[in-house]
């Protein structure tokens, strides 16, 4: 099984950062969460690893909420 | 204040007061740390110098608190690192806590092998008393306190200056003036030159206060603590038993309200505890902003630190950059006035120190952008970086409480020449051209750190016997004189030899036996080649002085 990347393996943390929030310039709140949604999915397609797409939800899901 | 007390320098009518107007080589408004420095850099290398400063003392309150690695250095070679270093708190690590709980801590410890530590914490007054102290030690500096300068007139080949006294005015002109006053400049504004930028809304409060603590000594960052929700808080200890505070305000506060002894002390105890004893040295509530004038250069008028460029204070890139302009300005003004190079020398300055700036300004618009974010999405995604970074490496990278102030690399510069050997190895901290030199340990005449062979003039560092006694004569006696610094090998006339005891001048110069670098006054690389070639070296020097 292939394991989720937790280490660094952003080549420019900043950089990815301001491109990130500068995505959502001028969005509403509402609109915002939809390009994140949007977001994910897209990401999720390229990882495509059912494996992996698991072990992140679970570490997302983590520490928010009741235990899932 | 209960640990310091301001120094006071008397107003002396200057002889210039009472003929027609004096005209001085250079003219520096503001006695501030840059400066303070970059007339004491001038003065070392026999350039007169008159010091114009509106006040009669330093630095009310601590201000400028956190000194870098680069800026020790610098000051080591002005003559005061070794008073800083002795009187401040070094340190190097952080913690960033989030709420109740640390998320993670870094230290900046870097590579043993180094004369300077990351960081040396010490109010900006003790700065500048031990800078003042140097100027009056240098014949060449003239300060002139209560000289507050009223009028600027910029001319082709010189600027005049209407200067108030407690005496009345007088007039001064001078071939060059370099303009150090400030965030707000007033010789900026006399110019009808603007900082172009941005400005953030938000305000913090500044508390300094005296405590007896058992606090380590570390930086400690607070994202969202329960003793000040929704806001940040910061801690960072100094000298004498002063720590620092700065609370996130918000935009909403009333600076003046949020000055008053009752509005600090219940924000104190909360983050305290009701025990704690201290009191309050200084404080001050402040706004900030990222922004710099467009070129640092306008005719015979030159900006330095805060008067040419601004930046939040997350990651100390504010002084620290002053002593890089500064470093950067001294030895091209003195070659240009010297007549050995034209005046398009300081454009360099300009372009050298306009990169610079704006990635310091880069780097502290994220971290400030982090620490405030201004959306609820940006919000979002700040507080899912810091409930990620407990447990996630990657997402320590991605929390910005200040990314801490590095020397420029100016691997853009016309100054430098391009390797024409290709085998240097490449990758972080490699000396390309550009680079400030790295230090290390060695042995010598002049004691037992690398930087100290390389603080006056062009250098060339030759591993081994890579120069001619013949060669090393020429350069010496060339128009832009060059010494030779030798790691290892035989003695040569002339030629100052070094012992790499450690091996780490060789790592981290990645030389073998025969490589030469060529370095500017300021200590950073301007070129580097595998074997010794006089005709390189005379081009090198003449490209990196616009003499091409």
């Amino acid at each position: 099984m292939t394991t989720l990347v937790t280490d660094p393996n952003l080549p420019d943390p900043d950089g990815f950062y301001e491109r990130l929030i500068a995505m959502h310039h001028g969005l509403s709140d509402a609109e915002s969460a939809l390009v994140n949604a949007k977001l994910v999915l897209l990401l999720a397609n390229h990882v495509g690893d059912p494996d992996v797409l698991v072990q992140a939800m679970a570490a997302a899901r983590r520490g928010v909420g009741p235990p899932a | 204040m209960k640990t310091y007390t301001n120094p006071i320098y008397p107003y002396v009518r200057s002889r210039d007061q009472d003929a027609g107007p004096a005209r001085h080589a250079v003219v520096v408004v503001g006695a501030g740390p840059i400066g303070l420095a970059v007339a004491i850099d001038l003065a070392q290398r026999g350039v007169p110098v008159v010091v114009l400063d509106e006040d009669e003392t330093v630095s009310v309150g601590s201000r400028a608190i956190c000194y870098a690695k680069r800026a020790l250095e610098i000051l080591d070679r002005l003559g005061v690192g070794q008073r800083v270093v002795d009187k401040g708190i070094g340190w190097n690590v952080g913690k960033v806590f989030f709420h109740d709980a640390l998320a993670y801590r870094f230290d900046l410890l870097p590579e043993t092998g180094h004369r300077r530590p990351a960081f040396v914490n010490l109010q900006q007054y003790w700065l500048e008393e031990y800078l003042v102290d140097r100027a009056r030690e240098l014949p060449a500096i003239d300060v002139r306190w209560k000289n507050r300068v009223e009028q600027v007139a910029p001319h082709r080949d010189h600027v005049e200056l209407v200067v108030d006294t407690p005496d009345g005015p007088y007039t001064l002109r001078c071939d060059w003036l370099i303009v150090c006053d400030g965030a707000r400049s007033p010789v900026r504004r006399m110019l009808g030159l603007e900082a172009e930028g941005q400005v953030f809304r938000d305000r913090f409060l500044i508390a300094d206060i005296l405590m007896q603590s058992d606090f380590p000594t570390e930086r400690w960052f607070w994202f969202d603590p329960p003793f000040h929700p929704h806001q940040s808080v910061l801690l960072h200890r100094q000298a004498d038993d002063v720590w620092r505070i700065d609370f996130q305000l918000g935009w909403d506060a009333d600076p003046e309200e949020e000055k008053k002894p009752e509005r600090i002390l219940p924000r104190l105890r909360a983050m305290l505890g009701p025990d704690a004893r201290f009191e309050i040295e200084w404080a001050s509530v402040y706004t900030f902003q990222c922004r710099r004038l467009q070129s640092f250069r306008h005719g015979r008028a030159v900006f330095a630190g805060d008067a040419a460029h601004v930046v939040s204070p997350f990651g100390a890139r504010g002084a620290n950059s002053g002593f890089q302009d500064t470093d950067n300005l001294a030895w091209k003004l003195e070659l240009v006035l010297a007549g050995k190079a034209p005046e398009r020398l300081l454009d360099t300055y300009d372009a050298e120190r306009t990169v610079a700036a704006d990635e310091n300004i880069r780097n502290s618009t994220r971290a400030t952008d982090f620490i405030t974010p201004k959306s609820h999405v940006s919000r979002v995604f700040r507080d899912a970086v810091l409930g990620l970074a407990r447990e996630h490496p990657f997402a320590r990278r991605l929390v910005n409480s200040g990314r801490l102030s590095v020397p420029a690399v100016l691997s853009g510069s016309p100054l430098n020449t391009p390797d024409a050997d290709a085998d240097f190895a490449p990758g972080p901290g490699a000396m390309i051209p550009g680079a400030p030199a790295a230090d290390a340990p060695v042995t010598g005449p002049d004691g037992s750190w690398l930087l100290r062979y390389l603080e006056s003039g062009f250098t060339l560092l030759a591993f081994g016997n890579a120069v001619t006694p013949d060669a090393v004569e020429a350069l010496a006696h060339a128009p832009i004189p060059c010494r030779v610094v030798q790691v290892g090998g035989g003695p040569v006339p002339g030629v100052t030899v070094i012992g790499d005891t450690e091996g780490l001048v060789a790592r981290r110069y990645d030389a073998r036996h025969g490589t030469v670098y060529l370095l500017r006054p300021d200590q950073h690389v301007a070129a580097r080649w595998r074997a010794f070639d006089p005709a390189r070296v005379r081009a090198a020097i003449a490209r990196a002085t616009c003499n091409d």
